[in-house]
């Protein structure tokens, strides 16, 4: 069934189940300015990363003053989940996750940093300092040079160890 | 009465699931005979008790309404769960101040007067939502589970954890839940024709994200708004939630301020570096949607000291993701035999099914396991059969039967069969 068709079959379901009215039609405008501060979601093929660039040299400085009081020095033995290496032991007895060694994607990081980290201050990182830092992280897991430039055109394209072995266990219609 | 109700139905002592209704009968009858006496009667029977109050407490005697095993990670207060005492607990509802947390930073305090949620992405018009205007909504209200996906996580250690019910399954609890189904949003803003998922996020600390597919929230997805009744608990959401029957707990994003219509999976923290599965080939499983079907006997269980020996009732709840229980089958002797457990009359599809069995313990070691047969003919697997394939570290979605270990003294533990 086609999504359209789909969406009318929802919506006479809804307004036959409850009362037969039609929806009160309450949704206001939304500029695109709004959307844009509420709007943080970033896809793997690169959509929704803003502009700005950072590299893993920058980006030490940002992990050393905002992050590795939690996750430790290069990512490892923190308080906090390991970022780093575990590269090969994923099938052993001892598996190490990290973002190198078990992330399908490079954009999550983005993603997810600029949503939620640093874990007291969340936001407080420019774009500049969130492509640094996910560079850093990237290249403390070989996955980058020091000097590789990340920005919206080269995060989408890094290869992940783990991105061949993902399998969806739900595929929508 | 006894006549039924001896009749054993499956090895060491189960009887017939109907016992329980011929003896509640008979104990009425004898209370019935006993002579009241004023002088013997207790303070409460002879002095008016307190008066009314705004809002009520459980008694102060019971000491055990709770909830357990509260964690968070290191340095931090709100990124972590606490669980529901499902030891102590009867039927199907969660007492909303006891449903399981599970939070990635924190409880955020939300003003409904400021709170929007906006519907963007994908769509023909954007649009926002204020709590006003949901009100005047047509909504549903049903009563469903809502499970995380790591809940009994502690099964997968080598040894088994000696912990109490809710401490290793009491991250599943049920609620009535009510709200504004999503498709009415859905179909005021409009999707265009390669809309295929959305991207839930929460207005917590975490802006917590999830990707579900388009097809689910067409389906039964609801913007909830109550829960048991009252406005959501802050720690459920409030104002307002996402709710997705039978999914995956993490998926249900509290405090729900975007929902962006997107092509493809946004593939977040949470559907990628948690709440996936590593198998033993290294395939790293995503999208493990529907809750398995599963059950756990909650009485007897760790903690619940059984007394003297003679009829007992085991009691327990199942649940599943596919939609109702169809049957639980109980047995007393570890799995040689198996007998039907009694449902309670409410058996609702994504819900917790409340099941009895009555047993009659002779004292002796007994190993009591319940398993859980939902509407689609899954049946609840050994512990054996989930971890077959997964590799180690793999604790997700785990949803073998429980085995309690009753012995000699009467105390009940955590075992593997
Ligand atoms: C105050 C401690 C703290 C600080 C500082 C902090 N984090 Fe975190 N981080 C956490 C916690 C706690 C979590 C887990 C959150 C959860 O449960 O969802 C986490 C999770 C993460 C994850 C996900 C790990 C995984 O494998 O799923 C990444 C990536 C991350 N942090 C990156 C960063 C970066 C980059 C910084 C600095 C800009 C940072 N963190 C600063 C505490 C911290």
């Amino acid at each position: 069934m086609s999504m359209y068709r789909k969406l009318l079959v929802a919506v006479t379901i809804v307004a036959g189940n409850v009362f037969a009215g039609d929806s009160p039609n309450l949704g206001e405008a939304v500029t695109a300015a709004e959307i844009a501060v509420a709007d943080y979601t970033v896809l793997p093929n690169g959509d929704g990363l803003p502009t700005g660039s950072g590299n893993a040299k920058n980006g030490a400085a940002v992990y050393a003053k905002h992050c590795l009081a939690c996750h430790g020095d290069e990512g490892r033995d923190g308080l906090n989940d390991r970022l780093a290496g575990g590269h090969g032991t994923l099938l052993t007895d001892n598996p190490v996750r990290t973002v190198g060694s078990y992330w399908p994607y490079a954009t999550t990081l983005f993603d997810y940093v600029r949503r939620a980290m640093p874990y007291t201050t969340p936001g407080s990182l420019t774009n500049d300092e969130i492509y640094a830092v996910a560079a850093y992280i990237l290249f403390l897991n070989g996955l980058v040079a020091e000097d590789t430039n990340i920005n919206s055109e080269t995060l989408p394209s890094i290869k992940m160890p783990n991105s061949d072995k993902i399998v969806w266990q739900y595929r929508p219609e | 009465m006894t006549d039924i109700g001896d009749l054993p139905v499956a090895g060491n002592g189960l009887l017939n699931r109907r016992l329980f209704l011929q003896a509640g009968a008979a104990g009425a009858a004898t209370i019935m005979t006993a002579q009241a006496s004023a002088q013997d009667q207790p303070d409460s029977m002879r002095i008016p008790g307190a008066g009314m109050s705004e809002s009520g407490a459980p008694s102060r005697y019971e000491s055990e309404l709770y909830r357990r095993a509260i964690a968070s990670q290191p340095g931090t207060t709100g990124a972590g769960v606490s669980r529901t005492p499902l030891e102590h607990l009867d039927g199907i509802i969660t007492p909303s101040r006891l449903h399981f947390e599970r939070h990635h930073s924190g409880i955020p305090d939300i003003d409904p007067g400021r709170h929007r949620l906006i519907i963007h992405g994908l769509v023909k018009r954007p649009l926002s939502f204020s709590m006003d205007a949901l009100a005047r909504y047509p909504s549903v209200s049903r009563i469903q589970f809502l499970e995380c996906s790591g809940n009994s996580g502690a099964l997968l250690s080598a040894e088994p954890v000696q912990s109490g019910c809710g401490e290793l399954h009491g991250l599943v609890s049920a609620s009535e839940w009510g709200g504004v189904p999503l498709s009415a949003l859905l179909a005021e803003t409009g999707v265009t024709a390669n809309a295929r998922w959305i991207v839930a996020s929460g207005a917590d600390a975490a802006k917590m994200s999830r990707s579900v597919p388009l097809d689910k929230i067409m389906d039964d997805a609801i913007v909830a708004l109550y829960q048991n009744g009252e406005p959501l608990r802050p720690a459920n959401g409030y104002p307002m939630r996402l709710f997705l029957p039978g999914w995956e707990g993490n998926m249900s994003v509290k405090w729900l301020h975007t929902i962006k219509v997107v092509d493809q999976p946004a593939m977040t923290k949470d559907e990628t570096s948690k709440y996936s599965d590593l198998q033993d080939d290294g395939d790293l499983q995503l999208f493990t949607f529907p809750m398995a079907v599963k059950s756990v006997i909650t009485s007897p269980s760790p903690g619940l000291n059984l007394g003297s020996t003679g009829i007992y009732q085991v009691s327990g709840i199942a649940w599943s993701g596919a939609g109702r229980i169809r049957r639980v089958e109980v047995s007393a002797d570890g799995g040689e035999s198996w007998a039907d457990a009694a449902l309670d009359e409410l058996v609702l599809p994504h819900c917790l099914t409340r099941f009895r069995s009555a047993w009659a313990w002779n004292g002796g070691p007994a190993v009591i396991l319940s398993r859980a047969t939902d509407e689609a003919g899954n049946v609840q697997p050994t512990r054996a059969a989930v971890l077959e394939g997964r590799a180690v570290g793999t604790f997700y979605h785990y949803n073998g039967i429980q085995a309690w270990q009753v012995n000699r003294d009467g105390s009940v533990n955590n075992v593997y069969v």
